[in-house]
């Protein structure tokens, strides 16, 4: 029962991961940048729900409601003036935009909120739980997170395949010259991705910050769970990132199960065998 | 000729970084008619459609679109005033499905006569595939994707790459046997042509062009071979 509920509770957390990676998944299936600065933004989104927990007193979850659409804007502003600028033939001035913008938030946050260890109280629900069985029980705030994964996920699988928004971003994602000749305006469609990234980043980002510490320093730590979800499901999958995160999150549990050193390290290693033996993930996107 | 011309191209000079591949072109196209530009591999006749519509880097070159200047514009502007490119290669969006590719043509929602409808009309083949991967056609069902893709924009001017390049003598035929549906509702056509034959039939005028300069220009009746041949080899 013990082994039971560690692999249920690495479930629940692959929800986490699969938040994690998700927005990371979209903006690369998108405009093919990595954004390396994702998990430091997961971070800067924590903090922006700090502030606002701290200034008005209301609920951590509440703060989604406000965290959000500051992100979402924030991500149509950043890809607007900073990366649609670097975007062309080369992959690399992105990616290295994307590296510097990472050090900017670290150091940004250290200077104004310092390299404290902070944490957002949702209150009793943070503590409640529902009991399966003896030995067996399910916290509300991973089951939170676990639904607002699937329920992420879902739209955006929605928005991706069935509404004219997510045509044009697949249209873009296949062929960006023959997308303008569509008529699509490129650098809007990339800024609307970015804005959609950042707003899941915000969900990530409350989930983090009320589950465990943050300081501005656990960002990169983020980005490699968001990274790992997303090569283990399969580029270009979204359901497969859901299944890559639960995989990790159940591997790290199991790894901690045998010897809490290595719950990080079995993570890893999963990771590198399905990229060892699959490397296109387990769920590829198959195309015509 | 009676009517100021749709289509008007001056002094065209493209350039791909420092390498020039058009010097000079001029030509202009009146509403309703069938323009075929020929010529043999790389002599600049890809780089004209591109530029046309701001996917090549032009220098002090006029290219007005109904009186309007279309040099600088970004290429959705272009598009979205009313022509609509063809690529040589076809070039589907793999991703998407013939009916999500004729879509994304269309998603200017500029009103003309081409509709979903109509286009499954002018092919049937694509209204029975509609929800197959565009890129699981065959080739010659894959270029009326393409040529319909580009028609659901409505666009006043079409411009058709390399229309057979690559498709079976029957594919062709029956794609040229559209052609002349496309134009009856309207829309003024620019095909690039290595076929020469096939180009002049559906014809109203040709240009021809040799090492990006253009070295012929008339009406396919007044034309000799001797002189489409002199133009095409330089010989």
């Amino acid at each position: 029962m013990v082994w039971l509920n560690a692999i249920l509770q690495g479930v629940l957390v692959g929800g986490l991961y699969a938040l994690f990676a998700a927005g990371l998944s979209l903006i690369f299936g998108v405009m093919r940048l990595v954004n390396i600065a994702h998990g430091d933004l997961i971070v800067l989104a924590a903090y922006v729900a700090l502030t606002c927990v701290t200034l008005t007193g209301m609920n951590p979850l509440l703060a989604i409601l406000v965290v959000a659409p500051l992100m979402a804007l924030f991500g149509y502003a950043l890809q607007k003036f900073i990366f649609n600028r670097t975007l062309g033939d080369d992959i690399l001035p992105p990616l290295l935009v994307s590296f510097g913008l990472s050090v900017i938030i670290q150091n940004a946050l250290l200077q104004v909120y310092t390299a404290d260890s902070r944490k957002l109280n949702a209150g009793p629900i943070e503590v409640a739980s529902v009991k399966l069985a003896d030995g067996l029980s399910v916290g509300w705030m991973p089951l939170i997170m676990f639904v607002s994964a699937i329920v992420i996920i879902g739209a955006l699988q929605f928005m991706f395949y069935s509404t004219p928004l997510g045509r044009a971003l697949r249209a873009t994602s296949d062929d960006q010259e023959m997308a303008r000749l569509m008529g699509y305006n490129n650098r809007h469609l990339y800024s609307i991705a970015m804005a959609i990234s950042l707003a899941i980043v915000a969900v990530a980002g409350i989930f983090l910050a009320s589950r465990a510490n943050f300081d501005p320093s656990i960002g990169p730590q983020r980005l490699i769970f968001g990274f790992e979800a997303v090569i283990i499901g399969g580029l270009g999958n979204l359901w497969g990132t859901l299944l890559g995160g639960i995989i990790l999150g159940v591997a790290q549990a199991v790894g901690a199960m045998i010897d809490p050193g290595w719950q990080l390290l079995a993570g890893h290693i999963v990771f590198l065998i399905v990229l060892a033996v699959k490397p296109e993930g387990l769920f590829p996107r198959v195309d015509g | 000729m009676p009517d100021a011309p749709l289509l008007e191209i001056e002094n065209l000079q493209a350039f791909y970084g420092s390498f020039q591949a058009l010097f000079g072109v001029s030509l202009s196209v009146s509403v309703g008619e069938t323009i075929a530009v020929i010529g043999a591999n790389s002599a600049g006749k890809s780089t004209l459609m591109k530029s046309i519509v701001g996917l090549v880097q032009t220098k002090n070159s006029q290219i007005r679109f109904r009186g309007n200047e279309l040099s600088g514009l970004e290429t959705h502007r272009i598009v979205a005033s009313g022509i609509a490119l063809v690529p040589e290669g076809r070039r589907l969006f793999r991703s998407l499905s013939v009916e999500e590719n004729l879509m994304a043509g269309g998603q200017l929602k500029r009103n003309g006569p081409w509709s979903l409808a109509e286009i499954y009309n002018l092919f049937p083949v694509l209204g029975e595939r509609r929800h197959q991967a565009a890129t699981s056609l065959s080739g010659g069902q894959q270029q009326m994707v393409a040529i319909g893709r580009a028609l659901m924009a409505n666009p006043e001017l079409i411009l058709i790459d390399e229309l057979s390049l690559g498709l079976a003598p029957i594919v062709i035929k029956d794609i040229y046997a559209a052609l002349p549906r496309v134009t009856a509702a309207g829309t003024t056509a620019i095909v690039v042509e290595q076929d020469t034959a096939q180009a002049l039939t559906v014809a109203s005028r040709v240009y021809c062009l040799r090492g990006g300069r253009i070295t012929l220009e008339g009406e396919p009746s007044a034309l000799s071979r001797a002189d489409i041949s002199n133009a095409y080899f330089g010989v």
